[in-house]
């Protein structure tokens, strides 16, 4: 299947070239010419006003497309936990909250998989909603290495058949999650900000960020199994604690773990920075519209006054106004504070992705247009350095500072 | 030790550039530039730091449009000795799966013993091409690695940073690594680089140079799907305010005392 331009009928008016996600529509002697990036998004379809665009099936494709159904052999949701310190990393309680979610929805069990921890470590997670766990207890496995965890949980899936994988974005989660698809032959989505189910099809609908996270795309995996996504840490809800729910383990003794590659180290390195960001319940996070270094001495004063952190857009960073550990984004950290406040941001997908799980979300902007309004919810239109020095000084009256 | 070093590069939009329009919904790209990712200007420095202490060949090697081309050439301009581009109709529309399929191909068919990546593109953002690639190539990999500590005759050993802190790696060679900003500082084109990128002969590479399956190739290989793009949605319970800066300023300190917030 491809995209095709109707010469005779394009009338060069360049609707569809603002309309492709993916830069694959150019003119070409002052027509519309679709290039290689074409991610059959058929976005440029409906914005074409001539109907000049159209799709073109091509021999085999419809016939064999369809023949190529899923294996519905592929059952249960599958959540890979991480360690941390022995102990399933927090995300790892998200990923059950929104694999609990799917497998509800298509009634089918909920299980996970925990490499190089003791039977407390799964026990957790029968609480916090696994109904099965895989787990493999041989020391070895204790730090984390890219080889043997993708050799682990490959021979798993090929076994046990999951319909659905799940696993953290996080270093580890990206390092071998990719190699494990590569493996079983599947396809996997990164970053997932949210996942459902397809009413119809039962497939696994695969929501993030695309195009640098200007735009949301939902992605699916129709007829390679498992479907298998990321999702970064603090971005979903945990699920419900059940301090008494137990379930089955399935002890699993892969027999001689070769690797060529080897932790020789591991060292610990947290900034005051990080944790403040992670565990602030306020966050005063400031973009572009801040204007240098010196403007972000007033975000400090209203982080200092609520007792919060500061963070910052990728704009700021680029900008070198303050340091990349601030940074709150796509390629900074994802916060969930009670309260963020977003000064002079404009409001990239990019930066949301990191910050919209947060409880409140005030927009502070000149720019009424500006698509941090979308996800505020609270919104002030006007110039941050008028706002912010009334803001603090309301709050130090009702704190008696 | 000499090492045959590819380093595989992407050319991008300047994500920093796009806009959307606000009415439409729609990507607003005119002008926006093209640019090589920028974590690969960091692969490029890391693979001619390696030649320049132990020697070796850089070879820069990108899949993409005819245009990607250019981003080729800033490569040798910055000081690579070749670049190969991989270009093909059967290409397009590649998923994270299929592109590591084809690149991993790529690369057997040139023969490498260090691959060198960013981290991740900036358009895509997903950082599992390299991994993918390291897998159907069936050698081992290294993400984010933030420093080369030691190489020599098929043993490497690296910083890899992780969520709290960064762990030493050591791995055999051949070896696929993908870095990240940290690792260094990417050097600027110099005059020679510039006249050998100006004189440089791109090799071009189709889907029966690499003798690559057709059926893992492109959208036809790629297991997943774009199935819609859309906006991002407006959050249900927004309240704006209106007025002068103190009233929205006291309307605000309102609802958070309302909402037990301060």
């Amino acid at each position: 299947m491809y995209l095709k331009v109707t010469i005779s009928k394009c009338t060069g008016c360049q609707e569809c070239l603002n309309s492709c996600p993916y830069d694959a529509i150019e003119m070409r002697d002052e027509k519309a010419f679709i290039n290689e990036n074409c991610q059959l998004c058929n976005m440029c379809l409906e914005a074409c006003p001539e109907g000049a665009i159209k799709e073109i099936r091509e021999e085999g494709d419809s016939p064999a497309e369809a023949a190529k159904s899923p294996d519905n052999t592929y059952r249960g949701v599958w959540v890979f936990a991480e360690l941390r310190e022995g102990m399933p990393a927090p995300v790892s309680f998200e990923l059950l909250g929104a694999g609990r979610r799917l497998a509800d929805k298509l009634e089918t069990d909920l299980s996970s998989v925990i490499l190089g921890a003791e039977k407390e470590a799964a026990d957790e997670l029968f609480k916090w909603g696994a109904d099965r766990v895989y787990l493999c207890s041989n020391p070895a496995l204790e730090k984390f290495n890219d080889e043997a965890y993708t050799e682990i949980l490959s021979t798993l899936i090929n076994l046990h058949k999951p319909a659905i994988v799940l696993a953290g974005a996080t270093a580890v989660g990206r390092s071998f999650i990719p190699r494990v698809a590569a493996r079983v032959n599947t396809g996997l989505t990164a970053d997932c900000t949210s996942l459902e189910i397809d009413e119809e099809t039962g497939d696994l609908l695969q929501i993030r960020p695309a195009f640098g996270g200007n735009i949301m795309a939902t992605i699916v995996c129709p007829d390679h199994r498992p479907q298998m996504a990321t999702v970064r840490p603090r971005v979903m809800k945990k699920g419900q604690y059940a301090p008494e729910k137990t379930g089955e383990i399935v002890q699993v003794n892969p027999d001689n773990i070769i690797s060529r590659t080897n932790v020789v180290d591991s060292v610990k390195e947290v900034s005051d920075i990080m944790v403040n960001l992670h565990e602030a319940d306020y966050i005063v996070s400031g973009g572009r519209g801040v204007g240098g270094a010196d403007g972000f001495k007033l975000l400090e004063e209203l982080a200092a006054v609520l007792g919060g952190a500061v963070g910052a857009s990728r704009a700021a960073i680029d900008e070198n106004w303050i340091p990349y550990s601030h940074q709150v984004g796509q390629t900074g950290k994802t916060v969930c504070p009670r309260i963020y406040i977003a000064c002079g941001i404009s409001g990239a997908v990019q930066h949301l992705v990191g910050m919209q799980s947060s409880d409140i979300i005030i927009a502070i902007n000149k720019n009424p247009e500006a698509p941090i309004f979308n996800v505020a919810t609270y919104g002030i239109v006007g110039d941050l350095f008028e706002v912010l020095p009334l803001l603090i000084r309301k709050i130090k009256e009702i704190k008696g500072l | 030790m000499a090492f045959k070093i590819v380093v595989l590069i992407k050319q991008v939009p300047d994500t920093a550039e796009v806009r959307i329009n606000p009415e439409t919904n729609t990507l607003i790209r005119d002008g926006v530039p093209s640019i090589v990712n920028p974590y690969d200007l960091n692969a490029l420095e890391a693979a001619l730091r390696i030649k320049e202490g132990a020697g070796g060949t850089v070879t820069v090697l990108s899949m993409g449009p005819p245009q990607a081309e250019d981003a080729l050439r800033e490569a040798i301009s910055m000081g690579a000795d070749e670049g190969i581009l991989l270009t093909d109709r059967a290409f397009a529309g590649s998923d994270t799966w299929a592109t590591g399929y084809t690149l991993s191909k790529a690369i057997n068919k040139i023969g490498a013993d260090i691959i060198i990546c960013g981290k991740q593109a900036i358009d895509g953002d997903t950082a599992q091409v390299g991994p993918e690639t390291a897998e159907f190539m069936g050698i081992p990999h290294i993400a984010y690695v933030r420093k080369i500590e030691e190489i020599r005759d098929g043993y490497i050993r690296v910083q890899r940073l992780m969520d709290e802190g960064y762990d030493i790696v050591e791995s055999s060679i051949p070896v696929l690594l993908t870095v990240v900003k940290e690792i260094n500082e990417p050097r600027l084109p110099s005059l020679k680089g510039k006249v050998a990128a100006k004189k440089a002969e791109i090799i071009k590479m189709g889907m029966s140079d690499i003798g690559a399956e057709e059926s893992s190739l492109g959208l036809k290989g790629s297991p997943t799907r774009v199935k819609k793009i859309f906006a991002p949605a407006v959050r249900a319970d927004r309240k704006l305010f209106e007025g002068s800066p103190k009233d929205q300023v006291e309307a605000l300190v309102e609802e958070l005392k309302k909402n037990k917030c301060i």
